[in-house]
């Protein structure tokens, strides 16, 4: 069987030129997260060269949580985003630069800003209920000419047709793609392809598909795959599974999958590889492992960003970083909310101390 | 005693919930709801309340030959920009709902009393009213170079004008934050969750003061802010007590205060859940009492 009719559309059905897919690097956003946003600009420089030249069409760069990130809430960046994206505007060659930004975190200025300083995508992202607050950014940035990209954040908690929904009113405000984004690294396969497939039926029209995963049940790979045969022809990943909880679809292994189905991805996987080992592992601070705590993150739905959180609530107040992660899952916190886990945190402190005092 | 007449412009969530509190006043009767949609269920419920309703807008109502002495603002920033001259032109005081910042701000705990002669108050936004009383309480008793809060807020208590412009949300809120909150810099941050049940309106507010600042100075003052915001919002409380966290890179090397509050409304007309809605049309009501009572008092002095 031919290996195109394994996809249900490819980039090139839309756009010209010779992807099959096309893919956006998302290690020095989501792997900000992972990075505590500590980012120099030596490693954004050194981090998008290598990326640029195994022919990475996308790179995505910004604050964890998108521009104007940098918070007590979020964490400070070390370096200010504006200037990283600037820094890998400067240092791509051929990759073109995406930043993200959240309505209610980020402003209109800070699109304006990006794009300023060489972002050429602008990627906005709300939570999968809630696309009705991107309308206003997505009219500038269409206003503006940038490309742009709607982020549908924790797909897993709507059933398909409120997903389509969502997703026809980013495409109407302006959005050209419109991506099943699945932050906790919860979905399974069949549960991605429903979620893809009917965003497809709903905006195959008028704008493309995209597929956004995480690996906190070891699902990433999978997960991409299926939902590329599900219609979906931009898809995010980081080298090296850089990013938020057990990180993201590791895009060198989705290379080498595409490589064997026939899928054009245009990224050479051997230079992908090498980048990986070379250039994105030493600005790592750990590897992103599959363990408790993300396990629990994936398990329970909850957003990856907020393991780091988890984890320094859970050392300040001396209670279980798993048990703040279950407890954010039944409270069914959304993207944003990193305030409450150390609200969260100091009730399972008084829990314990109730329980030290009644032995 | 004598009331001031008022005028709710915008029949949605919040002016709805507005009117309910300002039948209760002393001192203010609000005695028109304009809208423009004639199916509104607001208009239905002014009308059933007593009240001239209209689907009209507010060109049947400068067209009056009585005007109200008070307009309450609760329809979109934009909408509130256009109207807010022709307001002062026909002689209306206004108290804007709205993120539209025509007139100065008001936090009724902080800054009540500073503006009852202007033409026009602005009430920022329900973040704002939420927050801003904790900056203010923090900065009485130690330099604020820092100030942040994030709204929580269930996705049903927010409108379709929050929702299309929540932009203004973040740049109005933030500077209320500096401006009557005290913060050297300020930020804002909305996040609208869907979950149901619909979550209770939850407030953080994080401060940046100095290392040397008195910390049982801070604590006490966010304790008394809590009672001053009761008196107007019952449901208004901490949620735990202020945590103080000591200075390092991870608090740009200054000490940060962390405030968790979740206001509950009163149910007037939206349930509990949307304290958001609550505390927004309970501070315009001590605002446009504080109005009242100021005109009231000129008034009868030249009368006697």
């Amino acid at each position: 069987m031919p290996a195109e009719n394994t996809l249900a559309r490819t980039w090139a059905d839309t756009h010209g030129g010779d992807l099959d897919l096309r893919l956006t690097d998302t290690c020095l956003r989501d792997g900000s997260h992972h990075k505590r946003h500590q980012f120099t600009g030596q490693e954004v420089h050194d981090i998008v060269e290598a990326l640029d030249s195994s022919g990475i069409p996308v790179i995505e760069v910004a604050h964890g949580d998108g521009l104007g990130g940098s918070s007590f809430n979020y964490g400070f960046s070390r370096t200010p985003e504006q200037e990283l994206i600037k820094i890998a505007a400067e240092t791509a060659k051929q990759a073109k630069i995406a930043f993200l930004m959240l309505p209610g975190v980020g402003t209109k200025d800070d699109i304006r800003a990006a794009q300023d300083n060489g972002g050429q995508i602008c990627r906005i992202a709300t939570h999968c209920t809630e696309a009705d607050t991107s309308q206003q950014h997505f009219a500038l940035a269409r206003e503006l000419g940038l490309e742009t990209v709607g982020f549908l954040m924790m797909s897993h908690t709507q059933p398909p047709e409120v997903l389509a929904k969502q997703a026809r009113t980013m495409v109407d405000a302006g959005c050209q793609c419109v991506y099943v984004v699945d932050s906790a690294g919860a979905l399974v396969m069949e549960q991605t392809a429903d979620r893809v497939s009917a965003v497809f039926a709903e905006i195959s029209g008028d704008a493309t598909v995209g597929f956004h995963g995480h690996e906190n049940l070891g699902l990433g790979v999978a997960n991409t795959i299926i939902a590329a045969r599900s219609g979906a022809t931009q898809i995010d990943g980081s080298v090296r599974r850089f990013g938020a909880g057990a990180g993201n679809t590791p895009l060198e292994a989705f290379i080498g999958v595409c490589d064997k189905l026939g899928w054009r991805t245009g990224v050479d996987f051997l230079q992908i590889v090498d980048a990986s080992e070379d250039v994105i592992r030493p600005a790592m601070p750990e590897e992103c492992r599959l363990d408790r705590m993300t396990l629990m993150m994936g398990y329970a739905g909850v957003y990856s960003s907020f393991l780091k959180h988890a984890g320094n609530a859970a050392e300040r107040y001396d209670v279980s970083g798993a048990k703040i992660l279950l407890e954010a899952g039944r409270r069914k916190l959304i993207g944003g909310q990193e305030d409450q886990l150390i609200d969260i945190a100091l009730m399972l402190r008084a829990e314990a101390d109730k329980e030290d005092a009644n032995r | 005693m004598s009331k001031l007449t008022a005028a709710i412009v915008g029949p949605g969530n919040i002016g709805t919930d507005l009117m309910y509190k300002l039948l209760r006043s002393d001192l203010i009767e609000p005695r028109w709801m304009i809208g423009v949609d004639p199916s509104s269920e607001g208009l239905r419920l002014a009308t059933e309340r007593g009240l001239e309703a209209s689907h009209e807008g507010v060109d049947w109502l400068l067209k009056q030959d009585e005007l109200p002495d008070l307009i309450f603002e609760a329809t979109s920033a934009y909408v509130h920009r256009e109207y807010a001259p022709r307001y002062q032109e026909a002689g209306i005081r206004a108290v804007d709902l709205t993120p539209a910042s025509v007139g100065p701000a008001v936090i009724p705990p902080v800054n009540g009393e500073a503006h009852v002669d202007a033409w026009n108050v602005n009430m920022i936004t329900c973040g704002g009213q939420a927050t801003i009383p904790m900056v203010a309480a923090v900065s009485r008793a130690a330099e604020v170079s820092y100030a942040e809060i994030v709204a929580s807020v269930s996705s049903v208590s927010a409108g379709p004008g929050t929702r299309a412009n929540i932009d203004e949300f973040t740049r109005t809120t933030s500077r209320g934050v500096e401006e009557i909150g005290g913060a050297a810099r300020g930020k804002a941050i909305i996040i609208l969750n869907p979950a149901e049940p619909p979550m209770i309106m939850r407030d953080t507010i994080f401060c940046a003061i100095a290392p040397d600042a008195d910390r049982d100075a801070v604590v006490t003052s966010i304790l008394a802010m809590e009672k001053a915001v009761q008196e107007y919002v019952p449901g208004y409380r901490l949620l735990q007590e202020p945590q103080i966290d000591d200075p390092s890179p991870a608090t740009l090397g200054q000490t940060k205060v962390s405030i968790f509050v979740e206001v509950e409304g009163a149910g007037d007309f939206l349930p509990p859940y949307a304290g958001n809605l609550d505390i927004m049309t309970a501070a315009a009501t001590q605002v446009g009492q504080n109005i009242a009572r100021a005109a009231l008092a000129a008034t009868t002095t030249k009368g006697s």
